[in-house]
């Protein structure tokens, strides 16, 4: 199990409908508490990757705009973009440019302000997210891809739209704890089954909430770790892979074959498996991405995913806790500062310092990170 | 030049595959297959990702398909507002997968994964031209 790069620095700031700030302002907030949480000046800092989808940005090219805001000039500074899991993807950057001694340190910052843009916009651009050539001319959007691997998720195991309903019972019972989060409202199972339609069988609370949020990821050399930091939290293993953005190329709608991928590729770097797991963050942009995401991790069997919801074992006193922080569902989805977000509460745990939320004795983490409907998927484990 | 009259509203107007429009014209919906190395695509090619090659024929689709997937929108981006809600569908058809709506007629729940359905081409007032399914 590789030790080579850590996690010296999280944070976040709070995820919101309408950030009254700009997006320089919105990134310096998480990264403020970061670089406190490392205590580390930027002199420390050997690169940034900023990470953030730009076509809900005005600003044109925001790495720069950003890491001068930061205070991270004259250092090298780039963007990485995989849409929503952006900040995973540059996570995966920057342990490369670590463990390649380019850098002792580096900054990943990942921020969105999609209230930046009209609600129109906004939703122009959700239906440029799927090939443009055969896709989007049927006016496809993305809670109907997710709702069309809930069909195929139904059809071929029998899960019920209560099962999809439970896990947004759980999310919420989180958010309701979690002070960075957009919603923080109690959801009963009859208020998630009674909501209005979106895309069948995806209804009002199946769905996350758009939200602008920055997090901030500090990375070191484990080195350089061992001398800045008290509790320092290892990479173990990273996996990443791809899926055709068109749907039509996809094997299976009852799964993400990305993830499989990534989850495999990152169990076998870190040399553990599901069972090793003590805390995991999925990525719920819908209760049904969660589903799909239990069996993916081979948290439970392909099809059985319902019975560990069910069986109360994604609850913080279950066999393996899942988005105890209240997920994506309640904290929002700020684009390109979600993946952060989710190593964060990962590496609070694994520090015992999660607070309300702690599972107890957490020694090894998981993230499971995606863009676009399966496009890009990231795993990423994390160990004391 | 051609594509921008693919679907009720096109977001490409250059492709190399814009006789995939010409083949709707003709009232077929139609897909591409490698002269070389046999490799089918949908949605059409011009390019072959298994030999680099880029000899492609033109086959139009034959007979009824199967529903793989779907879902009923009641939500629309930018430009297909008036048309909500709508059914989009996944299907199997020849051994290919392919996406489109279902004709608006058919009510959502009388849909099942494994249904069969059929194609049928869509000819808009506008000059647009595009596909969708029916029940078989
Ligand atoms: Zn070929």
């Amino acid at each position: 199990m590789p030790k080579d790069v850590a996690i010296v620095g999280v944070g976040q700031s709070a995820f919101v409908r309408g950030y009254p700030g700009s997006i320089r302002e919105l990134a310096f907030e998480a990264f403020r508490e970061a670089m406190q949480d490392a205590a580390i000046t930027v002199k420390d800092v050997g690169a940034s990757v900023v990470c953030s989808a730009p076509e809900y940005d005005k600003q044109r090219t925001p790495s720069g705009l950003i890491a001068e805001y930061l205070g991270l000039i004259p250092q090298p500074t780039f963007i990485v973009e995989n849409v929503c899991s952006s900040s995973t993807s540059g996570i995966r950057v920057a342990y490369s440019l670590i463990k390649a001694g380019l850098h002792d340190v580096v900054v990943v910052l990942g921020f969105q302000k999609m209230s930046e843009i009209t609600s129109q916009d906004s939703q122009e651009r959700m239906g440029r997210g799927a090939d443009i050539m055969f896709e989007s001319p049927f006016g496809t959007l993305m809670p109907a891809y997710y709702a069309m691997h809930a069909r195929g998720h139904f059809a071929k195991y029998g899960t019920t739209e209560e099962d999809l309903a439970l896990i947004r019972v759980k999310a919420a019972s989180y958010g309701v704890l979690n002070e960075k989060a957009v919603y923080r409202k109690a959801v009963t199972l009859e208020q998630a089954m009674e909501a209005g339609p979106v895309c069948s069988p995806l209804k009002v609370f199946d769905c996350c909430a758009n939200a602008d949020g920055a997090s901030c990821v500090i990375l070191a050399s484990a080195d350089k770790a061992k001398e800045i930091s008290k509790e320092p939290v290892y990479i173990l293993g990273l996996g990443a892979a791809s899926a055709p953005m068109n749907v039509t190329g996809r094997n299976t709608f009852s799964g993400l074959d990305c993830a499989k991928l990534a989850a495999k590729e990152a169990y076998e770097m870190a040399g553990v498996g599901p069972q090793d797991i003590d805390v995991a963050e999925v990525h719920d942009c819908f209760t049904i991405a969660e589903m799909m995401a239990y069996e993916a991790l081979g948290f439970a069997e392909p099809g059985k995913g319902p019975e560990l919801i069910r069986n109360r074992e994604t609850y913080k006193e279950g066999k393996i806790p899942v988005n105890v922080d209240g997920g994506l569902l309640s904290k929002g989805h700020p684009i390109g500062a979600t993946g952060g977000s989710q190593v964060r509460t990962i590496v609070l745990q694994l520090r015992n310092k999660a607070g309300a939320i702690q599972v107890p004795g957490a020694e090894i983490g998981l993230v499971h990170n995606i863009g676009g409907v399966g496009i890009y998927g990231n795993v990423i484990i994390f160990g004391r | 030049m051609g594509f921008e009259r693919f679907g009720s509203k096109s977001f490409t107007s250059q492709a190399k595959v814009s006789e995939f429009v010409d083949y709707l014209d003709k009232g077929e919906l139609a897909y591409t297959k490698c002269r070389t190395c046999s490799q089918a695509y949908f949605p059409p090619r011009a390019d072959c990702a298994n030999c680099l090659g880029n000899d492609m024929e033109w086959i139009a689709f034959e007979g009824n398909g199967k529903i793989v997937t779907f879902t009923h929108t009641m939500y629309a981006p930018t430009g297909f507002e008036a048309d909500a809600p709508y059914t989009i569908v996944v299907v199997e058809l020849d051994g290919l997968k392919v996406l489109g709506r279902m004709n608006k007629e058919v009510p959502v729940d009388t849909l099942s994964v494994g249904m069969p359905v059929k194609v049928e081409i869509v000819k808009l007032p506008d000059g647009q031209v595009t596909y969708e399914f029916l029940p078989a």
